[in-house]
């Protein structure tokens, strides 16, 4: 039992650090992720050139190497260079990479309303922002949560790459307990915390989904 | 009054649609444009409504070119559209599609809008309906939906693309009252067609469209 005195509070404080940098992830990427996907949807060849270099830098890495490049490499590029701390490190990590998926399913998303929904809008005379935000983005995410979804199910556990920048969440308080007892058993008990955290948005998700089932 | 177009083309690349067509459509009258399929009438009337540019010419809406209006959000009261497939939006209740625009553009108080939106489903015997969302409605429902969605903008013209296209004939006699009925009211209204029989009974005037020249049938 002595096993769980020392388990049971560094999971409650790995935990924090989880859900705050999948918090934060979300609430910023999703917004940010709306605006770049209207970016990338830009005529101008540049704003696309620009927006379509920053998804394929972010997809094409691994999110434990843009990490390790904020934090570590970042302050050795000349005149911009600065050095973040292990925590902004992490969220501009965090939300770049997420900003470029989420942006690519909102894409998606755009792609699959009826272009008579956008002429629709245009004959009676909407703003572009107007029919955007009321008419076609609605519609977009009644289309996108099941990808979203699965993206904000991997981004619960891509929170444990944090470990790479020192940093303690769920997974490193296990491994810290198992070094110490030299037992496999709280990587087990993790396994269960990270099963609960999904299974709770899980439950969100769908519940959000069936918000949408009201119209076809 | 009405709409006059003088002398629009439309090309896409090398493919010329239409070559300097010039009509008029008087306030409170119905011109059917015929033509087989391909011809351009679509065109013609996306052209109409700006969703396509024209190479040249003008359309002028009670005296006003309207190719040349500066403020986008005007164009639904000079001019409406009632798409072939309708264009409803499926998230939004029938009220809320016949009120979201009006409400936007903030051309009336919100009390008024409501009311015209009531009277406009009541005159066109789909009050019943105001909650419901487009996939519960029929197609002829459909299609009053939209032309009461266009309707709320009391444009002074309004289009139809192949109105009678998905609908059966009931329906299609109880629309072409109704488009008669706009009609009466002194809109000027173009019908895009190719239901020879439905033009004939609703028209002022019909011309056919075809090799990109406009002649005149009746």
């Amino acid at each position: 039992m002595k096993i769980f005195e020392m388990l049971i509070p560094m999971t409650w404080e790995g935990l924090k650090v989880t859900m705050s940098v999948f918090a934060i992830t979300l609430i910023v990427s999703l917004p940010l992720a709306i605006f770049v996907a209207l970016l990338k949807g830009s005529k101008n060849k540049y704003i696309y050139k620009f927006t379509s270099a920053y998804i394929y830098v972010m997809r094409g890495t691994p999110l434990l190497l843009q990490l390790m490049f904020i934090f570590f490499g970042f302050h050795y590029i000349p005149v911009i260079g600065y050095a973040f701390t292990r925590y902004q490190a992490i969220y501009i990590a965090f939300i770049l990479n997420y900003t470029a998926y989420f942006t690519e399913i909102i894409r998606g998303g755009i792609n699959t309303i009826d272009i008579g929904q956008f002429e629709a809008t245009k004959v009676l005379g909407m703003s572009k922002s107007f029919a955007f935000t009321r008419i076609i983005l609605p519609q977009v995410m009644k289309n996108i949560i099941p990808s979203l979804g699965n993206e904000i199910i991997t981004l619960v556990k891509d929170t444990s790459l944090v470990y790479i920048l020192g940093v303690t969440d769920i997974l490193k308080a296990a491994k810290s307990v198992s070094n110490t007892y030299s037992t496999f058993t709280p990587y087990i008990f993790v396994a269960f915390v990270y099963l609960g955290i999904i299974a709770i948005m899980t439950n969100i998700l769908s519940s959000i989904e069936s918000k949408f089932d009201y119209y076809r | 009054m009405g709409l006059v177009v003088e002398n629009i083309s439309k090309s896409f690349g090398k493919i010329k649609v239409f070559d300097h067509l010039s009509f008029e459509v008087d306030a409170g009258s119905i011109l059917c444009v015929e033509g087989k399929s391909g011809e351009g009438k679509t065109t013609l009337l996306r052209c109409l409504n700006k969703l396509e540019q024209v190479d040249e010419g003008s359309i002028f809406i009670d005296g006003e070119n309207i190719l040349q209006l500066k403020d986008a959000r005007k164009i639904g009261s000079k001019i409406g559209l009632v798409f072939q497939n309708y264009n409803l939006f499926p998230h939004l209740t029938v009220m809320e599609n016949l009120t979201i625009t009006p409400n936007y553009l903030k051309i009336m108080n919100k009390e008024d809008v409501n009311l015209k939106a009531k009277k406009i489903l009541k005159s066109l015997e789909i009050e019943d309906k105001e909650n419901m969302y487009p996939y519960q409605l029929s197609g002829g429902q459909k299609q009053r939906v939209a032309i009461a969605r266009a309707c709320m903008l009391n444009p002074a013209v309004l289009c139809f693309d192949e109105p009678t296209s998905a609908l059966d004939e009931d329906t299609s006699q109880k629309i072409s009252s109704i488009i008669k009925n706009l009609a009466n009211q002194g809109m000027a209204i173009i019908v895009v067609t190719h239901d020879i029989k439905f033009s004939r009974d609703i028209s002022d005037l019909i011309l056919k469209l075809e090799d990109g020249k406009l002649n005149r049938m009746q």
